[in-house]
């Protein structure tokens, strides 16, 4: 949220939201090094969690240093290094969003890092998917590399943005499938209930996009209303829009509501 | 859902998304130049709308992806462009 205005905080408060959280990303720009990513661990941890309890909205956090900017290597390697300090702010949930962006060695090796700092830390994991064309490959990539680090429990993962060619490759892996609404690209609200109804609502979350592009922060009480219009009873849909993030990530006990 | 109940629910919505992907088409043919390989791989992933089996989104996310199953060395650039580009159509785009 901290490319949105108090208007969304107070709408999102209005439409029944309960606790904002928000994973580390890529703000559109490169950082020009490790402090900018200090900053913003800041940003994250101490003024946004204070920003939203105004509207009286829980914040929480994840953090990474977001797979847009892990071609650079050195750059990934000093603001991996500077997350344990983090690790132990009240607002933190785990390690993301990682993931892949293109596809490319670097970021293979940058995803590996953040799964090590996951599991020496236990942390939990938040795994942001490729766009597009890319989705398909990268995701095949995220669950295989997950795959191989034994130390990690696929119960605690959440892999984000799925859509109808990949949700079934998530989920048969034991981990939680995340559907981010977005009025553009990955999915919609008619889509995101199809995908539901197809796949089950057991390890399924839905999440609004909230970041400096065009987006929409009640997408996620949005989609409630087109689930009534679907038929879907009002405990069926309290169960997939509140139960399911709420079943997740109370896996960390400072997570309450 | 009876058939019915869903198309009260979507029909317009989806009639008006066909006729803005018509339209799109016909914008096409009127413009010059030639079109680059996002075009084709359109065309290709709409093949998928004639399907029988309930699995024409799914088929479509797939028509569109990159196939390949190996890293790239370096990334191109941060976006991604919503089609993939083989080998020949990136020869193309740079002849």
């Amino acid at each position: 949220m901290v490319s949105r205005t108090t208007d969304d905080y107070t709408a999102m408060a209005l439409a029944g939201c309960a606790a904002v959280c928000e994973p580390a990303f890529w703000a559109g720009f490169d950082r020009s090094g490790p402090q900018g990513f200090y900053d913003y661990f800041c940003q994250l941890t101490d003024y946004e969690p204070k920003r939203a309890a105004k509207f009286g909205l829980p914040h929480y956090s994840w953090l990474c240093i977001n797979p847009k900017e892990s071609e650079d290597m050195k750059l990934a390697e000093e603001v991996i290094s500077i997350i344990p300090e983090f690790l132990a702010r009240p607002n933190v949930l785990g390690i993301g969003e990682i993931g892949l962006n293109k596809n490319t060695r670097n970021e293979l090796k940058v995803l590996e890092w953040h799964i090590d700092l996951a599991a020496r830390h236990g942390q939990m994991i938040l795994v942001h998917t490729p766009h597009l064309e890319d989705k398909l490959k990268g995701t095949r990539f995220i669950l295989d590399v997950l795959k191989a680090d034994k130390r990690i429990d696929p119960a605690r993962v959440i892999i984000d943005h799925v859509e109808e060619h990949t949700v079934g490759m998530v989920l048969d892996t034991g981990m939680w499938a995340g559907m981010t609404l977005y009025p553009e690209s990955k999915c919609t609200s008619a889509r995101a209930i199809d995908i539901l109804e197809n796949y089950g609502e057991e390890r399924i979350w839905m999440n609004s996009a909230c970041d400096w592009g065009i987006s929409v922060p009640l997408a996620v009480p949005r989609t409630a209303l087109e689930m009534r219009k679907r038929g879907w009873t009002p405990e069926r849909i309290e169960a997939v829009i509140y139960g399911n993030p709420l079943r997740f990530m109370s896996q960390n006990p400072r997570f309450k509501l | 859902m009876t058939r019915n109940e869903l198309l009260d629910l979507y029909f317009m919505d989806a009639r008006a998304k066909l006729i803005d992907i018509a339209a799109f088409l016909d914008r096409l043919d009127r413009g010059t130049g030639d079109a680059d390989f996002r075009l084709p791989a359109f065309l290709k992933a709409m093949e998928e709308l004639a399907g029988n089996e309930p699995e024409r989104a799914r088929n479509v996310l797939l028509s569109l992806s990159d196939p390949t199953t190996e890293p790239i060395a370096k990334a191109p650039g941060k976006g991604a462009v919503g089609a993939w580009m083989n080998d020949e159509a990136r020869l193309s785009t740079l002849s």
